[in-house]
């Protein structure tokens, strides 16, 4: 059946990538390369297609795959094994990652033209490809970290993969560099929790664990201790604070893959560990507690930067952030399927937001300045008209699919009595809608701000229909989560329901009914959402001269908005110089050659000037010799006779 | 044994074919440069060869450690037998050579990387006759190490291993080569003295007894059989001193948690944490890495870092078990130093030499760490991770090599965007430091992950410590790579070729293992399984006895 596949689904990327990665630089053409690239993943995106037919014609209950491969690692009582696990959440997010990947590998084809590394590029994203679906369909803890790092692995090389570029004020290589490293701190709490993990339920895998978790009581130490550490980890991969400076500095990479990794999917990941652990997440309501306080502020605070920023990919960089905030508030608040809807809905729209900006960047000649843009709608239409969709859909003004997500986590995150946050997503939300109007307008409305130089134009159809694919979707793709308030009948929670049923248990949710607060709080979402984009629409098409007076009226906030917050040099002077000076004065220089070596040498040199006396008493004159011979032999004779 | 040639055992021939290497080595004209590198690479394409029988042919069921029926392909003969000396009594030693699942993966490794440096000799154009003569010599005294199951063979051995190391280091070195030549040889010496003093000290300790056919029985087994017609000898067997009931009442280490037990035993760990080498013990490693030619750099840190932590678990570790418990949380706090420190230093560095060595002082802390656990997941981490260990940091100095026979520097600052002039090497190096930085999918990964799961169980804050380093690896290895391939490249660098075929040929084993075993480590983790299974069961239920104070 369908489900046996499922390995084909990772192994046809893995062997894109060594085909592309081996050889690319021998196949001359591009559609070649490209073709094998995408179809690998295109293949993939039918067995989730048919895996999930499949698990359609069977009982909810039934409905959970193991896909064994291999036997991986054995020692002493712990043992992993190489096996896929396809339920329904899994499948949720295999459709997502395979077919906008799918997508975006297409689009790839057009936009990587011409690039002599073409081949190295669809090389390294079917790796990722690879990687990810190792993250999302592992049935225990030591593949999904595979995939966790792998996935980090492939983000590094195709950030850096213009490797001799500049970019700000260092090199893609920088950028590269410290997107793996802070990842890697995520990573160090995903290992923290595995290790937890097995040290409590003497298992890594899925099954056995969340079987076992029922034994232990809410609010369990261990548990909260596991829970924080995986939250750890999350906040790595996911780009929340205090772990989010990578994600802006990823922009270095083309933007395909900005699109995929750094938008639609590998950023997710993070989303889909906790509700893959929502049995584990479910009993620390602490940890609970934390996700949701680091997910609102996330989402306000990277809303509030995405405000001033002048790079296209940028402010698209930060929007990601503040939406991931979005999804964690609903993780922490127990909306579980709430986080997951929105998980897909911003897969569509943001993946069709960054391809269309890649479309403008490729128009512009590697121009990203928003200011020096402007008027692009007459000569891009079709990038145009979509990129709008996508802008409508974030900002969640109804019917699009955003609406209905952000508005899931809103009436969840209130329904649940945490006002506090609530208020904090309700004005992230007004933040959201109205940078995102600003970034459209100054593209695309308004007059031309750039020079006679540059010829923009409408992109190949490789990149214009994934555009309009996305834009569909980012329309109607709220249809899967219609809430029951509005004579829908919400599919997606009744599809995840058995994988989160003992979570949602546990977390005691109001059972959805006809609140008429309900029908209040979503009149009040399309309220702000619309306020948004009409502040945004008055400022930068109506009263130009207004931001400027902003600007000026407040400067020491505008500066603070412009450098985001000082955070990367407050790490920088916090955490990197003090372990570079450190390491190098003090460790190196200080304990290791001037400590422990001199200390070494010194008791060399101790014994060369101890021989050195010594050895004057050789003084190589047989005089002297038979002086000290015969005192020794008469104190001896001296000596017994006395005695 | 069945495994015999001309009346020989595999295990004598893997460790002495290169002896007769190097006896046809010394009998070839010296100008013969050419016929004198092959005979080599054929006497350790062979002893490659013999360890892949070996692997084929190694029962992965038997445990060893501290039985002489677990052991595999074993060789016995009565080496010295003088029948009476004053004060001594009869001095028996024997030639006893066998393997378990602890040695079998050393001796592979072993095989392995001596095939790959005598590769990596190639170019050595001063006096290649004394070179590969030297290096024969060497290559017999680690493998002798690796499958000696008699104290005093095995110090002979290390005693072997030293002085080609010193000659091959002074003569064939750096700028500073003798410097760095005589620091690695006091210290090791220094260690050694150590271990022989605790080697006399464990002799005259252990009795066992002999029958007229030279056998060998522990006292246990003449008490059952009656000890008419043996005699009572002491004995250098390292597996009868796992016996306590071999011990000697009155003798000097008899007894458990005794002051002179853990005097022995630090003696001893000392003389090893300088091999492996542990902080606050390894300032001559950095120096030695720098100054010795690629090949013999590889072969330090592929092989003869191994001899420390292997000597622990083969020696230390089932003789000691008590004091290992007693100091078990020092010991892994010393790994844990080594591993943050040593990755700390590693960032400060700018000669690519020399960070290298300092990551290896970090990558074998993991090891130190691993063991110290006293379970079987940590024990079989540490082991692989030496193995593991062995291959990547092989690959980096061969991977330095290569870039230094080319640009004659090592200056990390001097480099740049090397990725599109040199493609091939450039995937290489990538697979090798995503591998030092324990990338899953390689075989790095495994083996750390393994260490660090096993230590958390019995060490929760230093292993939480210790697995920082993950982070500072990163950082590290990073830094590395974008100084040598990112960016963009320095004029002068223009004209720098790709790796070679010959390079290639010793790269690319290395890298397909690295692979491999990341995907699927079984075929090594299963030849260690029930050694370390047993070797942990073993220190756990003697320290157990010794902290109830039962014997």
């Amino acid at each position: 059946m369908a489900h046996e596949l499922i390995p084909y689904a990772l192994f046809l990327p893995l062997l894109g990538f060594l085909i592309n990665g081996m050889f690319g630089r021998r196949l001359k053409s591009e559609a070649l390369i490209g073709g094998i690239g995408s179809a690998t993943v295109g293949i993939g995106f039918l067995i989730a297609g048919w895996t999930f037919v499949e698990m359609l014609s069977l009982a909810p209950e039934e409905r959970t795959f193991i896909v064994p491969v291999i036997d991986w690692i054995t020692a002493g009582n712990l043992s992993v094994n190489i096996s896929y696990q396809a339920d329904q959440l899994s499948i949720l997010m295999m459709l997502i990652v395979t077919g906008v990947g799918f997508l975006i590998h297409i689009y790839s084809i057009g936009y990587m033209h011409g690039d002599p590394g073409i081949g190295r590029f669809f090389a390294y994203l079917n790796l990722f490809i690879f990687a990810m679906l190792n993250l999302i369909l592992a049935d225990n803890f030591l593949l999904m970290f595979l995939g966790w790092e792998g996935v980090g692995l492939c983000s590094y090389l195709l950030i850096g993969f213009w490797y001799d570029r500049k970019f700000e004020k260092g090199t893609t290589g920088d950028a590269a560099k410290k997107a793996f490293i802070v990842n890697r701190i995520g990573d160090f709490g995903f290992l923290i929790a595995m290790f937890l993990i097995f040290m409590t339920f003497g298992s890594l895998s899925f099954q056995a664990v969340f079987a076992q978790a029922s034994a232990f009581p809410a609010g369990s130490v261990v548990i909260t201790w596991i829970t924080i550490a995986l939250f750890l980890g999350a906040t790595g991969k996911s780009a929340q604070i205090p772990l989010f400076v990578w994600l802006p500095d990823a922009m270095a990479g083309p933007t395909p893959v900005s699109a995929l990794i750094h938008a639609a999917t590998m950023v997710t990941a993070g989303i889909y560990m906790i509700a893959r652990c929502s049995v584990l997440f479910a009993l620390a309501p602490t940890t609970m507690m934390i996700v949701a306080v680091v997910g609102a502020a996330t989402a306000f605070f990277a809303a509030t930067i995405g405000l001033v920023q002048n790079d296209i990919k940028k402010v698209l960089a930060y929007s990601t952030v503040s939406q991931l905030g979005y999804m964690f508030l609903a993780l922490g608040v127990g909306a579980f399927t709430a986080g997951l809807f929105h998980l897909m809905t911003h897969a569509f729209f943001k993946a069709l937001l960054f391809l269309g900006s890649g479309s403008v960047i490729h128009a512009m000649h590697e121009e990203q300045d928003i200011q020096n843009m402007g008027g692009l709608r007459k000569y891009m239409p079709i990038t145009s008209f979509t990129f709008i969709i996508g802008t409508i859909a974030i900002s969640g003004i109804p019917p699009l699919s955003g609406f209905f997500s952000k508005d899931e986590i809103l009436w969840k995150t209130f329904s649940g009595g945490h006002i506090g946050l609530w208020i904090i997503g309700a004005v992230a939300a007004v933040l959201t809608a109205f940078y995102m109007t600003r970034l459209t307008i100054l593209t695309f409305h308004g007059e031309k701000r750039w020079g006679e130089g540059k010829h923009p134009h409408e992109s190949p159809k490789t990149m214009t229909y994934p555009l309009i694919v996305l834009a569909i979707l980012s329309v109607i793709g709220g249809a899967v989560g219609w809430p029951a308030a509005l004579g829908g009948n919400n599919a997606l929670e009744h599809w995840l329901e058995p994988i989160l049923e003992r979570a949602n248990n546990e977390m005691h949710l109001i059972a959805p009914g006809h609140d008429p607060m309900e029908y209040a709080l979503m009149a009040f979402s399309v309220g702000i959402a619309v306020a948004g984009m009409f502040l945004g629409y008055t400022m930068y098409l109506k009263k130009k001269e207004m931001p400027a007076k902003l600007a000026t009226s407040w400067p020491r906030l505008y500066r603070t908005l412009l450098n985001k917050w000082y955070v990367d040099q407050i790490y920088e002077a916090s955490v990197v110089s003090p372990i570079q000076v450190g390491s190098e004065k003090v460790l190196w220089k200080g304990v290791d050659v001037g400590v422990i070596d001199w200390t070494v040498n010194a008791i060399a040199r101790l014994f060369g000037f101890i021989s050195k006396y010594a050895r004057m008493a050789q003084t190589g004159v047989p005089e002297t010799y038979v002086f000290v011979f015969i005192v020794g032999v008469v104190t001896i004779i001296g000596f017994l006779a006395l005695k | 044994m069945e495994f015999s040639f001309l009346g020989i055992g595999i295990l004598s021939w893997i460790t002495f074919l290169p002896i007769v290497g190097m006896v046809i080595v010394l009998m070839m004209p010296k100008d013969q440069r050419d016929a004198i590198r092959w005979a080599s690479l054929t006497i350790t394409a062979l002893q490659v060869v013999l360890a892949f029988i070996l692997w084929q042919n190694f029962d992965k069921g038997l445990a060893g450690i501290n039985t002489i029926s677990g052991m595999q392909f074993v060789e016995k003969a009565s080496w010295i037998d003088i029948k009476s000396v004053a004060w001594f009594g009869r001095v028996h030693i024997e030639y006893l050579v066998g393997i378990d699942g602890l040695s079998v993966t050393m001796v592979m490794l072993t095989a392995l990387i001596s095939f790959v440096a005598t590769i990596s000799s190639w170019n050595i154009e001063k006096s290649v006759k004394g070179y590969f003569a030297l290096f024969l010599l060497l290559d017999t005294g680690m493998m002798g190490v690796f499958v000696s199951l008699d104290f005093f063979l095995f110090y002979v051995f290390w005693e072997v291993m030293l002085l080609p190391m010193y000659f091959l280091i002074g003569v064939w070195g750096g700028p500073r080569r003798e410097y760095a030549a005589i620091k690695f040889f006091l210290y090791t010496l220094f260690g050694s003295v150590l271990m022989l003093l605790a080697m006399i000290a464990l002799y005259f300790s252990v009795n066992v007894y002999i029958d007229a056919n030279g056998s060998i029985l522990s006292v246990a087994q003449a008490m059952a059989q009656g000890t008419e017609g043996l005699e009572k000898i002491y004995t250098f067997n390292i597996l009868a001193m796992m016996d306590p009931g071999n011990f000697a009442p009155d003798s000097l280490l008899a007894g458990v948690n005794t002051a002179w037990r853990y005097i022995a035993y630090v003696g001893l760990f000392v003389g090893f944490a300088i091999k492996i080498p542990s902080f606050p013990f390894h300032t001559w490693l950095p120096d030695a890495h720098v100054e010795a030619p690629t090949p013999i750099s590889v072969i330090l840190a592929g092989v003869l870092l191994k001899m420390g932590t292997y000597g622990l678990l083969r020696i230390s570790f089932p003789i000691f078990p008590d004091a290992m418990h007693h100091y078990a949380w020092g010991l892994a706090l010393l790994g844990v130093i080594s591993m943050v420190y040593g990755a700390l230093v590693a960032m400060a560095q700018t000669d690519f030499k020399k960070l290298i060595a300092y990551s290896s002082v970090s990558h074998m802390g993991v090891v130190t760490l691993g063991m110290a656990s006293m379970n079987t997941q940590g024990m079989t981490g540490a082991v692989f991770q030496m193995f593991n260990h062995g291959t990547i940091t092989a690959m980096l100095f061969l991977i330095v090599g290569v870039i230094y026979d080319r640009a004659h520097t090592r200056g990390l600052n001097d480099f740049g965007g090397l990725m599109n002039q040199m493609p091939k090497y450039s995937a290489i190096m990538v697979v090798a430091f995503f591998a030092a930085l324990g990338l899953p999918g390689l075989s790095g990964f495994v083996s750390e992950a393994f260490s660090l799961i096993g230590a958390f169980q019995t060490f929760q804050t230093l292993t939480i410590i210790a697995a920082i380093t993950i982070v500072l690896t990163a950082g590290y290895m990073l830094w590395t790579l974008q100084r040598v391939f990112l960016g963009s490249i320095p004029e002068k660098w223009k004209n720098l070729t790709d790796v070679n075929n010959r390079e290639l040929i010793m790269l690319v084993p290395l890298a397909v293992i690295v692979i491999f075993l990341g995907i699927y480590p079984s075929p090594v983790l299963d030849l260690m399984n029930s050694s370390m299974n047993h070797l942990a069961g073993l220190v756990q239920e003697a320290s157990t006895a010794a902290m109830l104070g039962v014997r």
